[in-house]
């Protein structure tokens, strides 16, 4: 179980009209890739489609192996699959410690599952301090941290994240990337990560993919040199 | 001289209504007195069925107590008849006026039921209408001075006109009266779908904030399709009323009113036709059974027993089947919950649409 | 005001029943979205299997336990069978699809038993208790009550400290990210589906045997209570079904007594028609909205 994630020339739409056309890329055990690209570009719905909350029309994706498309969604998340969704994703009727015990309970039970939820009020101290509010009394960025501790706490080997900073205040954005980088390298997770907000993304990531209109238009080292200073690339898909 | 294009479509309906109308009668000729009272008392139920059909086809409101609009109808024309009778009025006067004091109360009720459901949502709509159909005993019997409880009332016999006593029976004379009643209120409900009601209460039905933009009354297009399914209902159970003579909480059960919509889902939600096959089907089917059931020599408690179920069985069955089974034929044209969604076939993963609208 | 204080304690068992029926109501709710129109009918088929059950070995209490398995059986049977085809969305599609199946089990009903009458024993006395001179519950009702909050307090239990309640809930509230997470919530709506319609087989079959006896029409009153009880305390409120079920109980009996037991449809509508014009949010309840 290492976190090898394959997409072969994955194709899906919604009713007819094809979003992703032909999406290819690998991910090796433990890189940090970011999926970049315009509104509508395609990267919520190749989220989705690594979930299994699109059906895939065509293609393959494979996990370490594992043949994705034919499980449903909550089997992936048993496979070392986890997402975490664009925008509120924290249900907000229950408590920040539910919202963690849900994460893990088909991965831990009884004196390991109280283990793992401690774990994660150490990753992120402010949970800690919120574990008996309800989901919908916190902020955007203890939401997202919530999120983030939930997708965590089932020890996935592959960790995919739509959208992480949209909402939120510089300031919470670079440390809730940080913890992400920091997390991924001590559990030795692979993450695709999707992203507008490029620059973050690309400061912790090893590898960028632009998406553009549904097919990969870039692959590329994150290192300044590459991505950021083709100006023309990042012209045309970045819009700046 | 020229016609704008709604009256000259409007004159065609009612030619057209005209034309099936005296065909219908004309029908009347090649049946027994059995069956012309059967085809009086499709009409009748027809009358509700179509407006029903129009409720939620074309307005998207669902009511289960249709009957006790059919009820206050039938009440309404036994005692404005009978006070008539009293009165020593009889004759096409007596009938008439029985007939527009049925569509009075009926349309008073669905005016009332119209303002409720303007407030509500659809299932919410649906209890308040099951609560009253059930309620149409109670309301019998609390006000039995009047209404005289279950045993209901008994209006004057209405004989066949002098100058036709030769020429037809009693039966055929009803049935006459009832395809008449029917004919009229079958047209209108069709000018009235073809028109701007029929365009408003389709943009609410199908988008009711979209309506709202577009400067239609929600609220008030709701109240107008339920006073005019109402006024169809009443019709019905004035006619109901007519025929036999006598009008009892018996005749308008929740039983009835559910058979009423499984006339109206069967036949096709919104279609006149539609409404004219469920009402066939309703009445008909039950009559199937039975004679089929007669056939088997089966004890006599078996007999009624299976002569009493089994139409609600394969009624109840065809309803879960239609509404199920042919999703984009009737429930497309059933409301959807805001907002706007397409829902993708569910497969094996059971996936779903994304909850925004926008791609990416 | 003996004859008040004895429709009122009266009242309160009556509302039990409302309230225990009301919040199966809420769990189909929160499980599915929708307004179970057919709950009466099968907690109907529940309690005629009791009724059988009964008949067959002679103990209520065997009869009672059966009719609860029955209704968790026909609970999954529903869901399994016709339910889970309802498409998300079309609220009133469901509403004719359970109205459908109403007429199915009603027919099924009274092609096996007929349309008679057949009354039901209760376990214990059912005549009222006097006390201090005042005749208040029987001993029957006060089982009635001890038992429905009993099962209430079960299912708060329940719902609030089991992992099981946890994913029940979560797949109610948020079932796309619950199936994220790896919550089963096509099992966790059929198990709702299941709690939902046992509990409802249990409020019929402690309020049937008070009424003049079981019948294919013996429930249908009983579901436009608790509708009325789930217009007045909400859908979504469990505590708001048991507000509600009381405040309807002791509402109706009040009615029955005062006007005679002709006279409840016509409270019950009246009732409903008051509290949708005067707060269609409902009396009890924060979040549900009814509204058009």
């Amino acid at each position: 179980m290492s976190g090898a994630l394959k997409i072969d020339d994955l194709v899906v739409g919604y009713g007819g009209a094809p979003v992703l056309h032909g999406v290819s890329f690998d991910l090796a055990p433990g890189e940090i890739v970011a999926v970049l690209g315009a509104n509508g570009a395609g990267k919520t719905t190749l989220l989705r489609s690594l979930a299994g909350l699109v059906p895939a029309a065509a293609g393959a994706l494979e996990l370490d192996g594992i043949d994705l498309r034919s499980l449903r969604t909550e089997d992936r998340a048993r496979r070392g699959f986890a997402l975490v969704p664009e925008g509120q994703s924290v249900v907000g009727e229950l408590t920040v410690d539910e919202n963690l015990r849900l994460g893990a309970l088909w991965r831990h039970r009884g004196r390991s599952r109280d283990r793992a939820v401690d774990g994660i009020y150490e990753l992120f101290e402010p949970l800690a301090r919120r574990r008996a509010s309800a989901g919908h009394q916190l902020s955007g960025g203890e939401r997202q941290m919530l999120a983030l501790g939930r997708a965590l706490i089932a020890e996935p080997i592959l960790l995919a994240l739509d959208e992480p900073s949209l909402g939120l205040a510089p300031l919470v954005v670079s440390q809730l990337m940080g913890t992400l980088r920091d997390a991924a390298a001590a559990r030795g997770l692979t993450v695709l990560l999707a992203e507008q907000n490029v620059t973050s993304a690309l400061s912790i990531a090893d590898r960028g993919i632009v998406l553009d209109l549904g097919n990969v238009v870039a692959d590329a080292d994150a290192s300044a040199s590459d991505l950021a200073a083709d100006e023309t690339l990042r012209h045309a898909y970045l819009g700046f | 001289m020229s016609m704008n294009p709604r009256t000259h479509s409007a004159a065609r309906t009612i030619a057209i209504g005209a034309a099936l109308t005296v065909l219908a009668i004309g029908g009347t000729f090649l049946l027994d007195p059995y069956w012309n009272f059967q085809l009086a008392t499709i009409a009748a139920t027809l009358c509700a069925a179509a407006g029903l059909t129009i409720l939620l086809g074309h307005s998207g409101q669902l009511s289960l107590g249709h009957a006790a609009l059919m009820a206050a109808g039938g009440y309404g024309y036994a005692l404005t008849v009978n006070a008539l009778t009293d009165a020593g009025i009889v004759g096409l006067p007596r009938f008439l006026i029985g007939l527009i004091a049925a569509i009075a109360l009926a349309g008073a009720l669905g005016w009332l039921l119209g303002l409720a459901a303007a407030r509500l949502r659809g299932p919410y709509l649906a209890g308040v209408t099951l609560a009253l159909v059930i309620a149409v005993p109670a309301v019998a019997t609390v006000f039995s001075g009047v209404l005289r409880g279950d045993q209901g009332l008994q209006i004057a016999f209405e004989p066949v006109p002098e100058f036709l006593s030769t020429l037809i029976a009693v039966e055929q004379w009803q049935a006459w009266v009832a395809i008449a009643v029917a004919g009229v209120v079958i047209t209108w409900l069709v000018i009235l779908t073809r028109g701007r009601l029929g365009l408003r209460m389709r943009a609410v039905r199908d988008d009711e904030i979209a309506a709202r933009l577009g400067g239609v009354h929600a609220g008030r297009t709701k109240v107008a399709a339920f006073v005019v399914s109402a006024v169809s209902a009443g019709a019905g159970g004035a006619v109901l009323c007519f025929v036999t003579q006598s009008v009892s909480p018996g005749a308008y059960t929740l039983a009835f009113s559910l058979l009423l919509v499984v006339a109206v889902v069967l036949g096709g939600l919104g279609r006149i036709g539609g409404a004219v096959i469920g009402s066939v089907l309703i009445v008909m089917l039950p009559w199937l059974i039975g004679a089929a059931v007669g056939a088997f020599s089966l004890p006599a408690e078996v007999q009624q027993r299976l002569a009493g179920n089994l139409p609600l069985l394969v009624f109840g069955a065809l309803l879960v089947i239609v509404m199920l089974v042919i999703p984009a034929g009737l429930a497309g044209i059933l409301p959807r919950r805001a907002p706007r969604i397409r829902a993708a076939q569910a497969d094996a993963s059971e996936s779903t649409t994304p909850r925004h609208i926008t791609e990416r | 005001m003996d004859r008040l204080l004895f429709l009122f304690a009266t009242g309160l068992a009556r509302g039990a029943v409302f309230a225990l029926f009301a919040l199966s109501l809420v769990l189909i709710w929160r499980a599915a979205r929708m307004i179970n129109f057919a709950q009466g009918a099968m907690a109907l088929v529940a309690t005629y299997v009791a009724f059988a059950a009964t008949a067959a070995t002679g103990s209520y209490w065997i009869g009672l336990a059966i009719g609860i398995l029955a209704g968790a059986a026909t609970g999954w049977g529903a869901e399994r069978g016709v339910m889970r085809f309802v498409p998300h969305g079309r609220p009133l599609t469901g509403v004719i699809v359970a109205i459908g199946l109403v007429m199915v089990l009603q027919a099924v009903l009274g092609f096996l038993f007929g349309p008679q009458f057949r009354p039901m024993r209760t376990p214990f006395d059912d005549s009222p208790i006097t006390v201090g001179g005042i005749p208040l519950l029987s001993p029957y009702d006060l089982f009635v009550l001890i038992t429905a909050l009993v099962i209430m307090a079960g299912l708060a239990l329940l719902f609030t400290r089991t992992s099981l309640g946890l994913q029940l809930r979560a797949a109610a509230f948020a079932p796309e990210v619950s199936r994220i997470l790896g919550v089963r919530v096509s099992r966790m709506v059929t198990i709702g589906w299941v709690l939902s319609s046992a509990v409802a087989a249990l409020a019929a079959m402690l309020l049937v045997p008070t009424e003049l006896g079981l019948n294919p029409h013996a429930t249908d009153m009983l579901f436009v209570y608790a509708f009325a009880v789930a217009v007045v305390g909400g859908l979504d409120s469990p505590a708001g079904a048991l507000l509600g079920g009381l405040t309807v109980g002791v509402a109706m009996t009040l009615v029955t007594g005062y006007l005679g037991a002709t006279a409840a449809p016509i409270g019950v509508l009246v009732l409903l028609v008051v509290v949708l014009l005067i707060k269609p949010g409902g009396i009890f309840s924060m979040k549900e909205v009814r509204g058009a």
